[in-house]
């Protein structure tokens, strides 16, 4: 199968929801294992920090959060452009299922940086460049959020909250550096793709580890919640008879 | 279209004054807030000024936007808009040049009196009226996308404020910098360049996404 091939199929709810069972299952095994391994690697046998002890830890739980944020976003950009262009069905459902994921993951991201910041800077919360920009980030999402609810015909919705995803995904960057630039406590991105991170393999391993199983979680919940989405949207479509009676004809 | 527009919107304007004024009263009114609430120590209030009217600017910029294209999508000329052979672009652009007269360029030139009331020292009002001049067109077109997306709903200010204010973040950074680095006696030109790239940004595509956003809202309503 070529890969316009799969991409057109992609716009389909069917083709997608015969699909996708197995890659759940499996990206749902994945997060488990790789969040396990991640979790108990970072916070009982990687180092403590020279400087900060153990509450560093939370970093384990911090980045990964944060990095998903940030990606759940630029998802949902994406999704908008493919709603926008293409009318694709399957990107209308990511927009509706995946906003309250992303806003939790901002307010996970937000809260264990204040808790991390309380022994370390001493203090809750500072307007420093980066937790401002994803402060921002989390009314963006709410702003999705609200406008969704707000808007009473579900095309309209959707069509309306992927032209806003796509305003939000081409003004994060111009947020990002105009805050950063206004004042910065924060310390830099532990991973960069271009040089080798300042820590040692044993504390930034784990870590590496925890943000893969993220994603996979992403990916899983993503896949749960767009399943649901379809079987909710053509409860009475043939196929979902056929497939409810265990005859699956993909 | 666009000098058609701008005549029209303008007209329409200038016979509802108090829509016009709205804005730049409640500029005033705040104002006096603040410094009645920060006690009135002058020392104190110079130092927050050019937060407190940019902040301002910002809130009455919001508050005019929500009735950018809401009169235009009751009585119907919206949809007959949109049905034109010609693009809304330069439509949409002339009805939001009339709004950038009003809580725009008027904010710009008034502006100084307001910070002139809380103090602000004179050196650094051309900063202020300069950076106002090249961010007030980015808020108000960025504006037009978020009011033409929410026009016609229930509840839409308080939405409208939800959605634009994150938006609208990085021109009330690099304004009130810009201020702050003139007081300083540091140069402000680089924020003054970011301003103007917003803006210029904004003008080349924030148009086409408020038309977008203008065709969704009218085919629902």
């Amino acid at each position: 199968m070529t890969l316009k091939q799969f991409w057109h199929r992609l716009g389909s709810p069917k083709w997608f929801f015969h699909m996708s069972g197995p890659w759940q299952g499996a990206f749902a095994v994945l997060a488990v294992l790789l969040l396990l391994t991640g979790m108990t690697w970072g916070l009982a046998f990687a180092p403590p920090d020279y400087q900060q002890g153990n509450s560093f830890r939370i970093i384990y739980v911090h980045v990964p959060a944060a990095v998903l944020a940030q990606s759940v976003y630029l998802t949902l950009g994406v999704a908008g452009v493919l709603l926008l262009v293409w009318r694709m069905k399957m990107a209308q459902l990511v927009l509706e299922n995946l906003v309250g994921f992303g806003a939790w993951m901002t307010a996970l991201a937000l809260f264990t940086g204040a808790v991390w910041g309380k022994p370390t800077w001493g203090t809750w919360w500072v307007f420093d460049g980066r937790t401002t920009s994803t402060l921002v980030l989390l009314f963006l999402y709410f702003g999705l959020y609200a406008l969704r609810q707000a808007i009473p015909s579900r095309e309209a919705a959707g069509r309306a909250c992927a032209l806003l995803a796509v305003v939000g995904v081409i003004n994060i960057p111009v947020i990002k550096y105009s805050v950063e630039w206004w004042t910065t406590l924060h310390q830099g991105a532990t991973f960069k793709l271009t040089e080798a991170p300042a820590m040692p393999a044993s504390m930034w391993a784990p870590l590496l580890v925890n943000v893969l199983g993220a994603y996979c979680l992403f990916a899983a919940n993503l896949i749960a919640k767009l399943r649901t989405a379809i079987l909710r949207q053509e409860p009475g479509a043939a196929w979902v008879r056929d497939w409810a009676a265990g005859e699956v004809r993909p | 279209m666009f000098a058609v527009q701008f005549r029209r919107d303008w007209l329409c304007l200038m016979r509802s004054r108090d829509e016009a004024v709205n804005p730049l009263v409640f500029l005033f009114l705040a104002t006096t807030l603040f410094a009645i609430a920060f006690g009135g120590d002058p020392r104190q209030l110079a130092e927050l000024a050019p937060a407190i009217v940019w902040a301002l600017v910002l809130l009455a910029n919001l508050l005019s936007l929500e009735a950018l294209f809401r009169r235009d999508l009751e009585d119907g000329t919206l949809e007959q808009l949109l049905l034109l052979a010609e693009p809304p672009f330069a439509a949409v652009l002339g009805k939001v040049a009339v709004q950038w007269c009003v809580s725009g360029a008027a904010m710009a030139v008034l502006a100084p009196v307001a910070a002139l009331l809380l103090n602000l020292p004179a050196a650094a009002l051309p900063a202020l009226m300069l950076g106002l001049l090249l961010g007030t067109p980015a808020l108000s077109l960025i504006g037009a996308v978020g009011a033409a997306l929410t026009v016609g709903l229930r509840g839409g200010g308080v939405l409208l404020a939800l959605l634009l204010l994150p938006l609208h973040l990085p021109v009330l950074v690099f304004g009130v910098s810009a201020v702050l680095d003139t007081m300083a006696g540091v140069g402000a030109a680089a924020q003054f360049y970011w301003l103007a790239a917003i803006s210029a940004a904004a003008l080349t595509l924030a148009p086409f996404a408020a038309t977008a956003a203008l065709r969704i809202s009218v085919e629902q309503s």
